[in-house]
């Protein structure tokens, strides 16, 4: 089986371009919506024993005088979440429990309260930030120091584009962006770059071997080589976060959904993107180091 | 020989094997809900006549009680669920009384042989166990003003002995100004302040016929000030979450002027948030004469509510920081008060004012550090929070000295027995330093935290269950061989989260769960290039080998940049994103192992050594 990979890249090119345009386009307009941990604020999650009606529990919440009341349904009819503008204070989530128990009519159990400063939000999103860009840095040194400069560019540029639009479809459908989602884009860089460095790995091997294939060729073959692997990987992995996304419960929902979305797309960018991008670069034979890596002892396992 | 292990390989692999069953072997021991004695003052222990007297006390009540045992802590009382456990505190606390606490725990229940060589299950995190999690702000500009307040009365003083005459002094942002009328008097006293405080730096200013001497601190006068206040408030805050109760309880520092405390376990989150973030103290002052300077005199309410007043001297004879031991009790009227002891200096401080006081009366103020936050719209149009803090200044009593008074006293005109047991708590505990803000705080409820853990140990089961029906199907044979090796990886896992005490979370457990999928990966990669040699025609044993051969480099250099990633997560990540860096982490290098040498010793165990035979990959 050999697909003809390089002969869509002009296609691909286009799709890639269009989708991150998309997304930075969605970020720009919509913004991300961010969660609690990032824009501060305080959320109560409460259990009913029998699901109430959203709308009296919002009655409830007015006449009680708290502002900016948004409650909704967090995973099931009887679990609820109250989301609220009120400034903090150390007895708030006391406060609300017993204005929903209503005068002990209403059967409500407190499932978690949260409390973020805007202070601390604010910080949490910086540090997130640079925390991306740091990991996109530091996988950018270890790729030009253990293959190639042109393929640091390559995986790092998959890479972002992995991020924007996984970020982008996070803007696009408004799901929240909080704390673990951050985690998951982290975990996405981690992951995609795995595929990416093992299409990479096969490329410079094959210049190597084949020294009478063009570097057109040449990609399109080893991208056909390890096509199996990448398939069959990311299939397992997709297998689990499918996983978790129906049983894990609602407080990892947001984290296993933007898993899957990065993976996905991280399948796609290492297959189409990354290769393309070398492509571009013109890499040559004369680019990958000229001595050849001596073979591996026959010890190693 | 190709594809032959020597023995000490797989000598290591049985090792490391049994290594990996017996420090995971911890976490299938559920931990009993149980009750921790411990005891705060040297006078008393938690020994066998507590434990009988607290095993009585259950009796009575009716409670079943499973196991009660002494400990380098103190007492354990175990229980066979959750709602003994929760019924029999109260129960306890009242037959042990004041002297000790009671705080709630799960204890593991490791059987001996294995805590003997340092097993015992993984810790886990509050959004599985329940519990909460403040982060705290340290007001450092209060403690600066606070140090300048101080300074502003000592330097008065120096002023008021040297007959240098000012007009007045004020502290305002950071910066004290004391403005005199004459040019003479402001050189005169720049002279003796730089002389006399040197943590300062002084300035000059004049505006109008006034002249001023503006006094700030030293660059490395504030920093000292700035650490000693957060230092101070991280002691305080531990000796009252100790005074709590509460089992393993953490109260560390992070960054220059923040507090985490996180309490696994309690429930009654509004106790503890009362407890940590109380500001209160005491004050001890005479009350006025009444040809008293004005200037020297703050008139105070009661704090009763009945809306008297009093006019007090603003020189304080001492402060609740020189209390060395606080309880509460009754009085002969049933009323609730609080028993004081002073430390020596604080003593004799009380006795040279009161000596000479016989006769006047004395006030106890009651102080409480305040704020009051709210949203402004800033030039930008968002809402800012804005945060003002304020004390609160209260007379809580008002006696007249019949005798001087020494070292030991009692305080009455307390509105509750919670206040005065809270009231001796923090006089016992210390005083905050300076004051603190709440700027984030989650709690989760237990059933919450039990919920979490059901949905992540059902998610790690089926994904497992998945991936290995996958690998099978797939990889036939070989797909068994991944899966044993998959099964050691989860255990091998287990046993180091264990082993570095490192915290499950929930995130940790899907950061388990996508180790399953990924970890398949290197198996996955050694297997398809061991297809792809054979489909080149070599012989099964040099395809076997040349497979683990070249998916070296590959299986290494695509981890080491996935580990790099989970380490930047662990730098940037706080509480359950952590569980899941670590969870990641350990799960990258478990897996290479197990996926590699493992694997590879099965194969070279089933197929090594042997003629070429058909391989069912």
């Amino acid at each position: 089986m050999n697909i003809p990979f390089m002969a869509m890249r002009k296609i691909i090119a286009m799709i890639s371009v269009a989708m991150v345009l998309a997304s930075l386009g969605s970020l720009a307009v919509k913004g991300l919506k961010f969660g609690l941990d990032f824009t501060g604020g305080s959320l109560i999650e409460v259990q009913y024993e029998q699901a109430p009606a959203l709308d009296d529990v919002r009655t409830l919440l007015a006449d009680a005088e708290y502002q900016d009341v948004t409650v909704q349904n967090f995973g099931s009819p009887v679990d609820v979440v109250v989301r609220m503008g009120n400034a903090y204070t150390p007895t708030l989530g006391d406060e609300v429990l017993s204005t929903l128990r209503d005068n002990d009519n209403v059967q409500v159990e407190l499932m978690r309260s949260e409390y973020v400063g805007g202070q601390v939000g604010e910080e949490l999103r910086e540090q997130g930030g640079l925390g991306m860009l740091l990991a996109l840095a530091i996988v950018m040194v270890y790729v030009a120091v253990r293959f190639q400069f042109k393929f640091s560019v390559a995986s790092v540029v998959a890479l972002a584009h992995d991020v924007i639009i996984t970020l982008g479809i996070f803007s696009l459908f408004e799901l929240e962006f909080d704390l673990t989602v951050l985690a998951a884009i982290l975990a996405v860089i981690g992951y995609s770059l795995n595929d990416t460095i093992v299409v990479c790995d096969r490329i410079r091997e094959n210049f190597r071997i084949m020294r009478d294939t063009t570097p057109y060729e040449l990609i399109n073959e080893s991208i056909n080589q390890t096509l199996g692997r990448t398939i069959i990987t990311s299939m397992t992995t997709m297998f689990v976060l499918l996983v978790l996304f129906f049983f894990g419960g609602e407080s990892i929902h947001n984290f296993s959904l933007a898993l899957l979305i990065g993976i996905l797309i991280g399948t796609y960018s290492s297959i189409f993107v990354a290769a393309n991008l070398l492509l571009a670069q013109n890499i040559t034979r004369e680019d990958l180091v000229p001595t050849p890596k001596e073979e591996l002892e026959d010890e190693m396992p | 020989m190709l594809n032959k292990y020597p023995l000490w390989k797989y000598l290591l692999i049985v090792l490391v094997v049994a290594f990996g069953v017996i420090y995971a072997l911890p976490n299938l021991y559920p931990d009993d809900p149980a009750l921790q004695l411990s005891t705060q003052k040297s006078t008393s222990v938690v020994d066998q006549r507590t434990l009988a007297t607290a095993e009585t006390a259950l009796q009575d009540a009716g409670i079943d009680l499973k196991e009660a045992e002494i400990t380098s802590a103190g007492g354990t009382l175990r229980f066979h669920n959750g709602e003994d456990q929760l019924a029999a505190k109260p129960v306890i606390a009242a037959a042990l009384g004041e002297n000790y606490v009671v705080a709630l725990n799960l204890v593991p229940t490791t059987p001996e042989w294995l805590s003997s060589i340092g097993a015992g299950p993984a810790k886990l995190g509050l959004d599985l166990r329940g519990g909460v999690h403040f982060l705290l702000e340290v007001d450092t500009p209060a403690a600066l003003k606070q140090r300048l307040d101080v300074a502003a009365s000592e330097m008065k003083n120096s002023l008021r002995t040297e007959r240098i005459r000012y007009r007045s002094v004020e502290v305002n942002n950071g910066v004290m100004s004391i403005r005199f009328l004459r040019e003479e008097d402001q050189q005169a006293a720049l002279e003796l302040l730089e002389d006399e405080f040197t943590e300062y730096v002084y300035n000059t200013s004049n505006e109008g016929s006034d002249y001023f001497v503006e006094v700030g601190f030293t660059e490395t006068a504030r920093a000292e000030v700035e650490a000693y206040a957060l230092q101070q408030n991280l002691t305080t805050l531990r000796n009252r979450v100790n005074e709590l109760g509460v089992a393993e309880p953490l109260v560390q520092r992070q960054g220059s002027n923040r507090i985490v405390v996180e309490l696994p376990g309690v429930q009654d989150t509004a106790a503890a948030k009362r407890i940590i973030g109380a500001t209160a103290n005491l004050e001890f002052r005479l009350e006025a004469g009444l040809d008293a300077n004005a200037s020297e005199v703050d008139t105070l309410t009661f704090r009763d509510g009945s809306g008297r007043t009093a006019r007090l001297e603003r020189d304080v004879i001492i402060t609740g920081d020189s209390v060395a031991d606080a309880n509460s009790s009754f009085d002969e009227n049933g009323r609730p008060q609080v028993n004081i002891s002073l430390d020596g200096k604080g003593g004799s401080q009380m006795a040279r004012v009161t000596r000479t006081a016989v006769g006047r009366n004395m006030a106890v103020v009651f102080i409480e550090h305040k704020s009051r936050s709210r949203f402004v719209e800033d030039e930008n149009g968002e809402l800012t929070e804005v945060r003002r803090s304020y004390s609160e200044r209260n007379i809580i009593s008002l006696a007249t000295i019949q005798t001087t008074l020494g070292n030991s006293f009692r305080i009455t005109g307390l509105d509750s027995p919670r206040e005065s047991s809270e009231l001796a708590l923090l006089l016992r505990a210390g005083a905050l330093a300076a004051p603190i803000y709440f700027v984030e705080e989650r709690t989760i409820g237990p059933s919450l935290g039990a919920e979490n853990i059901r949905l992540g140990v059902l998610s790690a089961q089926i994904g497992l269950l998945v991936v290995m029906a996958f690998m099978l199907v797939y990889y036939k044979v070989f797909g068994i061989f991944a899966n044993v090796s998959l099964a050691l990886n989860i255990v091998l896992l287990m046993a180091f989260m264990s082993l570095l005490s490192a915290t499950l979370t929930l995130p940790g457990i899907a950061g388990i769960v996508l180790t399953m999928g990924m970890a398949v990966d290197a198996n996955v990669l050694i297997f398809s290039r061991i297809r792809e040699e054979l489909k080149a025609g070599l012989p099964s044993q040099q395809a076997i080998h040349s497979g683990f051969n070249r998916a070296f480099t590959t299986i290494l250099d695509a981890n080491i940049t996935t580990l790099l990633v989970a380490v930047i997560l662990f730098a940037v990540g706080t509480g359950p994103v952590k569980g899941f860096a670590v969870t990641l982490s350990l799960g990258i290098l478990t897996s290479m192992f197990t996926a590699i040498v493992v694997t590879r010793a099965q194969i070279n165990l089933v197929y090594g050594g042997r003629k070429n035979k058909r391989l069912f990959i």
